[in-house]
């Protein structure tokens, strides 16, 4: 989130769209609520009504993987009505600046697209620059090439007709969402946009949230109280095994994993430091090369020194392009490839589309380490019904891991609010934390290493890896501490001190940090700040619920990112009576602000959007893997042949494998004429694991249903509690019928298109409850993340003669 | 006196405080009885946070004798005000569940069944068949010359459950080990 929940109710106006916020977080519905009691207006767009929906002003039904096209008419609307807030847009978002001639756009697909690839030559969207190599800018909007013309003539084909066609959406529900969103435009009024899976488990999911970011950089809604884009982000601790990026692609802090390319630690730095040749842009990421050092001295400590690269040509380097996310892992175990590997406390047969697939390719492997707290779809995957256990060759570990109320240790809320939890009691039995498994672990292999001889042992060797796992420790080594005695300011740190905050971190060894966002949250001067439980707040900032000194919150406990946005070139706030920031007698009151420069207005401020390289809010993203605008197209399996955009019918880059079993349906294939879209219940978790052997939670819950309209019912002779089939190209499932009115069937093209919806949380150990929804989705996913598209699936449904699955 | 209802409970909490009745102002002798008999009566407080979305509810569990008796929302916390889900409020089953694996344990290959072994024997077994895995399969350089130092056929996955300290270790240890397949949660 930019934002955090509290801010939630600081909003006039609250677009949910693809989440089920009242379910799924049912704490956050509080502040919703609380935003409507004072006058807020509550959209919820949704192929499903639900209790969100119940609570909202009004629920809006879309064909699932229609979002762009939804959002698409929006900037229509708001451009052409002029709703849009002109200051903001000029000063602070990249709508002014121009584009060089390479860039086009013509029957779907963008200029620079190889269709051998499936990729951009992205170089073709860049900016004009003047001769100081700053971007070329017209503060009118008038020239033809400005970002602000291009987006124009984009989205004009966005025509309330062509997206009510597609999405089946009426043109009065349109207009109803885009006239109650679009009055935040004003300068002090706020709209958040409240998102989940439902918008990033598609094959355009990022662009679906760049479609957000452009409406809220049109209403001037990010960086204030009541604004910003705000993923509802489910697991206990996502946003910090994010942040520290239990990822292929990246290392922690959000900085890339070293390819081939880069075979030093200059070549590293070089392609991946931005460089800014405005001097009014902060362009933070020049920074990079102190928090990437500083990661190398953490990992390495006494190891890393300049005069080796602080390590980095021990770290493993993947090839440029390479992709070693699920849906390819899993494809090639599929192949034989991988030999063994370690599954913590995830579900993967369960919660991985194409369950079929992977549940095989599971049995290819020689070894598997798998830690949990119970018993689940992936440990016992080897005895899973229909296989002998006898033919699966596998050696399988289940390692007994703590709770959360049996450990100490921090995690991260979705609005960057970082928690120190305090263990209760102990883990039961023999369980013991992730932690100090892994550091048992890792000191064997290193034990191994030390007394025989291995393939390259150095970087097992040299790293700085604990005797023990104590979470105060690793909290101190994520915050970093001074290597060597330093004077920052006028203050004086002896070597092992922590650093005081990441601007303090250097690119000369002379700091280590395992995670720059996270440095400043324990420091000498306050001790570890995410334990703190102090609800004082000055009355500017009570005003918006800042609770500044509530724990402590990523970057340098600023609660609100891109603040600098919230107030006017003066510094004064847009919307005073819920101001975050505000320059008052020379300085900043209110939130930390994004850098401490003074006002634009004098001359010596910096643009606020820090993080960008240009300092701009980007309406135009030129970095994104399918074009710089978002743009319609349908879910890999659609309903439908052809779409009113263009007649580029899918993502033209999106991401997929080819087994035997990768199969996918046509086009409106009349075999699989119904989307199925997935989602989970309020009273399980994910894959279902846990909350399955909680006897009250499966007791609420017991087995898997399928929600269908009245209309596709009786259409399959199916009553409300009969027992169907779901079937897809890949795999079938059993479901009990949930005959309602809360799915509806959608008008698409002129024909009714039936959409229907199932949880994934069940799976047959706990028997009876019906098994793995993911059998039925596919395994393809958007080409900047390869998330799959778990959203969107075409499948049929059939009354069953007997069931097997369900008792 | 102004009290919230949070310090109205501490007081009124057999063996925490002991103020005068005079000083709440009414009689509490029935309640104070009544709050005797309370399963957390003289339990320690232990703030922790929940463990599914990442709305991070605050939880309090009350601890007596070494065990933990009883969990609900605490009230003190901002964001959830003392409110839980029903997942939340199902905390103190979740971690009592008599389902919990509480010991290591093997299945051998082909076997058809689970045995239970000591943590020395697993951990010792499963860094043997890392080394194993990385000695055959640590591709050092590309075809290209290029050094490299990745193990393709070892990989790992999870996880958002851990906290951030645990997963800070989990990508020291797997990017030492040259582990390159690596995924959990944030991509699904």
């Amino acid at each position: 989130m930019t934002n955090h929940w509290i801010d939630i109710k600081n909003a006039d106006a609250i677009l949910i769209m693809g989440s089920n916020a009242a379910e799924h977080h049912p704490i956050s519905f509080k502040w919703v609520l609380d935003a409507k009691s004072r006058g807020a207006v509550v959209m919820h767009v949704d192929p499903k009504f639900s209790r969100t929906s119940a609570r909202s002003d009004f629920h809006v039904p879309l064909r699932s993987g229609t979002d762009i096209a939804f959002l698409g008419g929006m900037i229509n609307y708001i451009i052409e009505k002029d709703k849009y807030f002109k200051d903001y847009v000029v000063n602070y978002t990249n709508a002014s600046l121009l584009v060089a001639d390479a860039f086009g756009f013509e029957n779907g697909l963008f200029s620079g697209y190889d269709p051998a690839a499936r990729k951009y030559d992205r170089t073709q969207w860049a900016f004009q620059l003047d001769d100081d190599k700053v971007p070329k800018r017209d503060p009118s909007l008038n020239d033809p090439r400005c970002v602000f013309q291009l987006m124009k003539q984009h989205y004009s084909r966005y025509t309330l007709d062509d997206v009510s066609d597609i999405t089946g959406v009426s043109k009065e529900d349109l207009v109803k969402v885009y006239e109650a969103y679009s009055a935040t435009g004003a300068p002090d009024k706020a709209g958040t946009m409240l998102y989940a899976l439902g918008w990033t488990q598609h094959t355009v999911g990022v662009q679906n949230i760049r479609a957000a970011a452009i409406l809220q950089l049109l209403l001037g809604n990010m960086g204030i109280a009541g604004g910003g884009i705000n993923a509802l982000r489910g697991e206990p601790n996502v946003q910090g095994s994010t942040d520290h990026t239990l990822l292929y692609h990246l290392v922690p802090g959000y900085m890339a994993m070293p390819i081939a390319d880069w075979q030093t630690l200059a070549d590293y730095h070089k392609a991946n430091t931005p460089v800014s040749y405005d001097p009014q842009s902060a362009n933070w990421w020049q920074n990079k090369p102190k928090y990437f050092n500083s990661l190398l001295k953490g990992w390495f400590g006494e190891n890393a020194t300049k005069e080796n690269d602080f390590g980095y040509g021990m770290l493993p380097k993947i090839e440029k392009g390479a992709n070693y996310s699920y849906l390819f892992l899993f494809d090639r175990m599929y192949q034989g490839k991988i030999e063994g590997g370690f599954i913590f406390g995830l579900n993967p047969m369960n919660s991985v589309p194409n369950s079929n697939k992977l549940r095989k390719a599971m049995d290819n492997l020689d070894w598997l380490v798998t830690v949990d707290v119970h018993h689940s779809e992936t440990t016992d995957n080897w005895r899973r019904p229909g296989v002998d256990p006898k033919s699966v060759k596998t050696e399988v570990f289940l390692l007994p891991s703590a709770h959360r109320l049996e450990k100490d240790g921090t995690v991260t809320n979705s609005g960057r609010w970082q928690l120190w939890h305090y263990k209760a009691v102990e883990p039961p039995g023999e369980a013991r934390t992730f932690g100090d498994m892994l550091v048992d672990l890792m000191n064997k292999v290193r034990t191994l290493y030390t007394e025989n001889s291995g393939a390259f042992a150095d970087p097992i060797l040299k790293i700085d890896w604990p005797k023990r796992y104590d979470a105060d420790e690793m909290a101190r080594r994520i915050n970093g501490v001074f290597t060597v005695d330093t004077k920052v300011k006028d203050k004086e740190y002896k070597k092992g001190q922590l650093v005081p905050s990441f601007v303090a971190l250097a690119d000369d060894g002379s700091t280590s940090s395992l995670e720059w966002l996270y440095c400043g949250s324990y420091t000498e001067e306050d001790g570890n700040k995410t334990k703190r439980r102090d609800p004082k707040q000055t009355p500017m900032q009570a005003a918006i619920g800042l609770y500044p000194n509530w724990a402590w919150c990523w970057p340098v406990n600023r609660r609100i990112l891109y603040n600098r946005a919230s107030v006017n070139l003066e510094g004064q706030p847009y919307a005073p009576n819920k101001a975050v920031i505000q320059w008052q007698d020379g300085k900043w009151v209110g939130d930390v602000p994004d850098g401490g420069w003074p006002p634009m207005a004098t001359g010596e401020g910096k643009h606020p959007f820090i993080m960008t390289v240009h300092g701009f809010g980007q309406h135009y993203g030129p970095g994104r893997m399918e074009g710089p605008f978002p743009e319609h197209y349908e879910p890999v399996e659609t309903p439908v042949k052809s779409h009113p955009f263009s007649k580029q019918l899918n993502n033209p880059c999106y991401v997929s494998v080819s087994s035997d079993m990768d199969i996918l349906a046509e086009p409106a294939d009349p075999r699989y004429p119904i989307v199925l879209t997935t989602y989970n219940v309020t009273e399980h978790w994910c894959g279902g694991g846990e909350t399955r052997n909680v006897p009250n939670l499966l007791e609420a819950e017991p087995q898997l249903y399928v929600e269908m309209s009245p209309e596709l019912a009786e259409e399959k002779g199916i009553k409300n509690g009969d027992g169907v089939i779901i079937e897809s190209a890949r795999g079938r499932a059993e479901a009990i019928a949930m005959v309602t009115v809360r799915m509806r069937p959608l008008k698409i093209q002129g024909k009714i298109v039936h959409e229907i919806g199932m949880p994934f949380c069940f799976g047959w150990t706990t028997p009876g409850s019906g098994d793995s929804t993911n059998r039925l989705t596919p395994s393809v996913g958007d080409p900047n993340t390869s998330i799959p598209e778990f959203k969107a699936c075409l499948v049929n449904v059939k009354k069953a003669d007997k069931l097997t699955e369900l008792a | 006196m102004q009290l919230n209802r949070r310090d109205f409970m501490k007081v009124t909490g057999a063996g925490i405080a002991c103020l005068s009745l005079s000083q709440l102002g009414f009689d509490l002798k029935p309640l104070k009885a009544y709050a005797a008999e309370l399963k957390i009566a003289g339990a320690k407080e232990v703030i922790s946070v929940c463990p599914f979305c990442s709305v991070s509810c605050h939880i309090i569990a009350h601890v007596k004798d070494g065990q933990l008796v009883s969990t609900e929302g605490d009230p003190d916390y901002p964001i959830n005000q003392g409110a839980l889900c029903a997942k939340g409020a199902a905390m103190l089953s979740l971690t009592r569940s008599s389902h919990r694996v509480t010991k290591p344990l093997y299945r051998a290959p082909n076997s058809d069944k689970w045995e239970e072994k000591d943590w020395g024997w697993v951990i010792d077994r499963i860094a043997r068949r890392v080394k194993e895995s990385r000695d055959k399969n640590l591709q050092l350089t590309n075809t290209k010359g290029q050094t490299v130092n990745r193990l393709e056929h070892v990989f790992a996955l999870g996880t958002s459950h851990m906290d951030n300290e645990e997963c800070a270790l989990t990508h020291q240890a797997m990017r030492a080990l040259g582990v390159v397949h690596m995924d959990h949660q944030a991509r699904i």
